[in-house]
């Protein structure tokens, strides 16, 4: 590796100041720290520092976001397959591949979108780039409509950059998530290409791959809940419990598979990434919400939907491990993590059942409880200010 | 029986090359130097000149505010120099020993017998004084003010940190005189550890003592101070050194100026780790002197490493510094994709590395700071090592965007830089947290003196 490192310090000088290539001085110092571990040492405060970093945090997030996100490539191919009725003769490779292939242009996307507007922002703070969009890059692609046009999807992610985040300070400064800003950006500005029954199955051959199925619907599990008794799948037959946990029904790609959500949850609790209490909260108030609605509203469908039914559909579980647990955006304070998170899955379950025109209510409630949480946060660390306030009138 | 202090949250750093209970004598050092920066807040006035005689006691600088705070040479001999930096600000006055360490001669007292303003004149003619320092700010008391309380911790819990116990031996005597002394000011708290057996410490009279149990930083005094009666606004504690009790305490048994120490020289750099006797000041050379490892380059550390001052193997002793440490600078100098790699050999609090399997194994951890400075992004890091009744990342933020009332609100009279160390050890964000507290607390200084 002596020979890049050498490499990499030939051609340093060029990007410092006054170097021809000064200007992508963000991209090269980028791609250096990527590869190089920095030698900077210590110059005040502490001689030793903890081997963790920014950069292997996100990098762990990426990791437990893989396996939602090779199934939910699987599930384009296998949704099409059943659409077309072509599932006994199409081998799970090419369902795979062509999941592959629906995904990729995704993921380049908002990869280059968001990582342009991050370098740029860089180069002109004159700042080190930060590692946060690694994760949000790769967010947004999984919880869209696989019919979510590129266009739509670029404009979607440029405007949650710049808007969420950059405005506020950049990584670790923003208020809400920025991925849920890009789906809440297409949720409001093109509804039509998040909701209805024509977005959730991909239904275009690509080289050759998969199958070409005209005038093809099929909406997601929830809309069907929230209209009649059962959840019916790509093929027109109810969705079975199985279908469900391994995620082989319409959905935002990424959030469908249980199984594979829960592969994720596993690696950030254990690396401590991701907090316990935030997500075990969300669980709690989800299903405390969804068990109310069942006995004080028997008229309505979806309020009869059982609980765990609710937790296992829509962007539930997916929203409870990846989004809520978000550190910057959530509650920084142990005891607000647990407010924070019961919020996020009651609110869920209050818009799924309350709201009649989308049956679907996890973003919402993430970017709502977002919001709230620096009140929340406000009032736990006021009540450590009273105490300490307290304490010294006592003592007068 | 003595009050017990259970601390749960904390973090020992196990590194390689704690210092083994076993004197090494060394050469005395010819060159021995006091450091205005150690004192903090002091702006000092010199009233030496190079090629002046002095003895151990006399003094080399005065604080300008308040003259009769003297800092006085640790050894007889010459000055040699006042070197000066940027603005002509005093960065040491360097005395060459005479070899005769001779000491002003004060008279040995009865010190129960005497009041508390004779304690402190005492105290600050013989440059005693200056090793007192003060919560709030963390900075040298001022001898005017009348504390609370003295707070002494008898222990060290820092990663490689020196055993009080090796110092006491053989100065106990000493150390209860220099207690008794201290009590005439204020009541005096002894902090101490539950693995300390010494009777001195365990039956130290005119003292109130509390034995507290965990990890690091249940010897920090400002933890200790936290846990037993927690500084409020308009509140003055002191707090000294273990072993600045002892140079009290000989003060008034023996009449003369010693200051003496046992000092460790540890790290993973060296050979044989232990203990030796230095005298403060000492240049550092002479300890360090054929004991170090010469396979990596070297970061030789005034102190701890958590709190100390990086200097050279020609720098000295700094004035508080009861250690050395010598740690490697840079292990690894092509980390090949680091932040993605295993990394077998490395420590860390996380588990995405593998040290949680080897809680036994000994580290050797370099001076890199291992990745970029970022914003805030992880919660929690800091509440897990950090055991005071304070939300360390809001006042960490307070401090950042000088909000001088939240500041105060959220407790920032309670704590001392070191107090953050282990927080910015374990910091994923790499934020300069003992050096964003110190300038948080000189900001609410200036602001509130």
């Amino acid at each position: 590796m002596k020979f890049l490192r050498n490499y990499i310090d030939k051609i340093k000088p060029n990007f410092e100041e006054g170097g021809k290539l000064h200007a992508f001085r963000s991209l090269f110092d980028g791609f250096e720290t990527f590869l190089f571990v920095p030698n900077d040492t210590a110059k005040s405060g502490v001689n030793i520092h903890d081997a963790i970093d920014s950069k292997r945090i996100m990098s762990l997030v990426v990791i437990a976001l893989l396996p939602a996100m090779l199934v939910g490539m699987y599930n384009i191919g296998y949704q099409n397959a059943l659409a077309a009725g072509v599932v006994e003769t199409t081998t799970w490779f090419s369902m795979f591949l062509y999941g592959l292939l629906v995904m990729l242009p995704k993921i380049a996307v908002s990869y280059i979108v968001g990582l342009g507007i991050e370098f740029t922002v860089a180069q002109w703070k004159n700042e080190e780039i930060h590692e946060g969009f690694l994760v949000s890059g790769i967010l947004i692609p999984m919880i869209v409509p696989v019919g979510c046009p590129l266009w739509i999807l670029a404009l979607a992610t440029a405007f949650a950059v710049i808007f969420a985040k950059e405005v506020f300070g950049g990584t670790g400064m923003n208020i809400v998530n920025v991925a849920l800003i890009a789906r809440a950006f297409i949720f409001f500005a093109y509804p039509s290409v998040i909701s209805g029954d024509s977005v959730w199955v991909a239904t275009e051959s690509i080289f050759g791959i998969g199958a070409n199925v005209d005038g093809y619907t099929c909406a997601t599990a929830l809309q069907h809940l929230a209209n009649g008794p059962e959840a019916i799948g790509a093929s027109g037959a109810a969705l079975t419990t199985c279908d469900m946990l391994w995620g082989l029904m319409p959905g935002s790609i990424g959030e469908t598979s249980v199984i594979a959500i829960a592969l994720g949850a596993v690696l950030l609790l254990w690396t401590g990434v991701a907090s316990w209490k935030t997500m075990f909260s969300v669980f709690v108030g989800g299903i405390a919400m969804s068990l109310l609605f069942q006995y004080t509203m028997p008229e309505n469908p979806i309020a009869q939907v059982p609980f765990w039914q609710h937790l296992i559909l829509g962007g539930f579980c997916f929203g409870a491990v990846f989004m809520a647990t978000d550190p910057v955006t959530s509650a920084r304070t142990e005891v607000g993590k647990y407010i924070y998170g019961f919020g996020i899955g009651a609110m869920a379950i209050l818009i799924r059942v309350l709201n009649p025109g989308y049956p679907e209510g996890m973003m919402l409630a993430i970017l709502l409880m977002n919001v709230t949480t620096p009140f929340i946060d406000y009032c736990v660390v006021q009540s450590n200010v009273n105490a300490r306030a307290k304490r010294l009138t006592k003592k007068n | 029986m003595h009050r017990v202090v259970k601390i749960s949250k904390g973090l020992n750093i196990n590194l390689k090359g704690a210092p083994v209970a076993e004197m090494t004598s060394v050469d005395a050092a010819k060159l021995y130097a006091l450091m205005p920066a150690d004192f903090t807040r002091v702006t000092p006035k010199v009233v030496v000149k190079p090629e002046d005689a002095v003895k151990a006691g006399d003094p080399l600088f005065v604080d300008k505010a308040n003259p009769e705070l003297q800092f006085v040479s640790p050894v007889s001999g010459k000055v040699v120099a006042v070197n000066r930096g940027e603005r002509r600000r005093v960065l040491s006055v360097v005395v060459e020993s005479d070899g005769k360490f001779e000491s002003v001669e004060y008279k040995a007292k009865d010190v129960l017998s005497l009041s508390s303003d004779e304690v402190k004149a005492d105290l600050l003619k013989a440059g005693l004084f200056a090793f007192m320092r003060q919560r709030p700010y963390d900075v040298i008391a001022n001898p005017s003010d009348a504390p609370r309380a003295i707070y002494v911790s008898a222990f060290d819990s820092k990663p490689l940190a020196v055993n009080f116990e090796i110092a006491l031996k053989g100065n106990e005597d000493d150390f209860q005189t220099g207690l008794d002394a201290l009590s005439r000011i204020a009541p005096v708290h002894l902090g101490i550890c539950a693995c300390q057996k010494s009777t001195a410490l365990l039956v130290a009279k005119n003292v109130t003592t509390t034995i507290f149990k965990g990890p690091h930083p249940a010897g920090n005094v400002g933890v200790q101070i936290n846990k037993t009666a927690p500084v409020n606004k308009g509140e003055i504690v002191w707090t000294i050194g273990a072993e600045e009790v002892i140079f009290i305490g000989r003060l008034f048994n023996k009449g003369k100026v010693d200051f003496t120490r046992t000092v460790a020289l540890a790290g993973s750099e060296v050979k044989n780790p232990s203990y030796s006797k230095v005298i403060l000041g000492a240049q550092i050379s002479t300890l360090v002197e054929g004991r170090l490892e010469n396979k990596n380059e070297l970061r030789v550390i005034d102190g701890n490493v958590l709190t100390g001052k990086k200097t050279t193997t020609d720098g000295f002793l700094g004035a508080f510094s009861t250690e050395i440490t010598v740690i490697p600078e840079i292990l690894n100098d092509a980390d090949l994709l680091g932040w993605a790699a295993p990394r077998f050999g490395m420590y860390s609090t996380s588990r995405s590395y593998f040290s949680w399997l080897a809680p036994k194994r000994e580290y050797t951890i370099d001076a890199r700071i291992k990745g970029g400075e970022r914003h805030m992004i992880m919660s929690n890091e800091y509440d897990k090592v950090f055991p005071m009744d304070i939300y360390p990342e809001y006042l960490i933020k307070a401090i950042i965007t000088g909000n001088i009332d939240k500041m105060e609100q959220l407790g920032i009279y309670e704590v001392a830089p070191e107090d953050f160390a282990l927080c910015e050890f374990v910091d994923s964000s790499k934020l300069e947290l003992q050096r964003i507290v110190r300038e948080g607390l000189d900001k609410l200084r200036a602001e509130m003196c």
